[in-house]
């Protein structure tokens, strides 16, 4: 899992069947630090994470089995919402 | 398995189900000479290990299920030992091999 903070919202009324009733979530991969590291990516959300959460997100296969119905075309779900991250470094 | 060191804690409350229970640490991966290199993960804990510990880690779904015994958990980075020492070896002609 990533790191990331929520950065916006996407809404896309028309998409593939198995994403019906997924909110999609843009979201910002972020570094131990906090920075933003890496481009921003579209997210899957399953935790009704909102605009300036700190959160974090599966990639891959996993983020697909996140999902209610597993069998969808998701590369990111949002799968927890962050309430402190603490890193030494 | 790649070497990592954990550098820190997550706590969160709202989350999938299959985390509940679990410990959850920022892990960040060891390059060759055993500096901290590359991009922090987070990682679940199945080995009780804590902050500053060089650890385990497996980054591949179907290794990181069969840890946690669940089939569909969608988890993909977990801790899977903690590293007591390891060892570099180096060539005579001062080339360092793994």
């Amino acid at each position: 899992m990533k790191l990331a903070e929520v950065i916006g919202t996407v809404v896309a009324s028309h998409k593939v069947d198995s994403l019906e009733g997924v909110k999609l979530l843009y979201v910002q991969p972020l570094d131990e630090k906090g920075k933003p590291a890496g481009d921003p990516v579209v997210a899957c959300d399953m935790v009704q994470a909102g605009v300036g959460d700190r959160v974090l997100f599966e990639g891959g296969r996993e983020a697909a089995l996140a999902l209610a119905n597993w069998f969808n075309p998701s590369d990111a779900t949002v799968m927890a919402i962050v309430d402190s991250a603490e890193s030494e470094s | 398995m790649t070497l990592a060191r954990v550098i820190g804690t997550v706590v969160s409350t709202v989350k999938h189900p299959v985390l509940t229970g679990r410990k959850l640490l920022i892990v960040k991966p060891l390059d060759a000479d055993g500096n901290p290199a590359g991009k922090s993960m987070v990682a679940m804990d199945t080995v009780q290990s804590g902050t500053g510990d060089t650890v385990l880690v497996i980054d591949e779904g179907n290794s990181a299920r069969s840890v946690i015994g669940e089939v569909m958990a969608p988890v993909r980075t977990v801790i899977v030992g903690i590293v007591d020492s390891y060892e570099r070896y180096t060539t005579e002609d001062g080339a360092k091999s793994e």
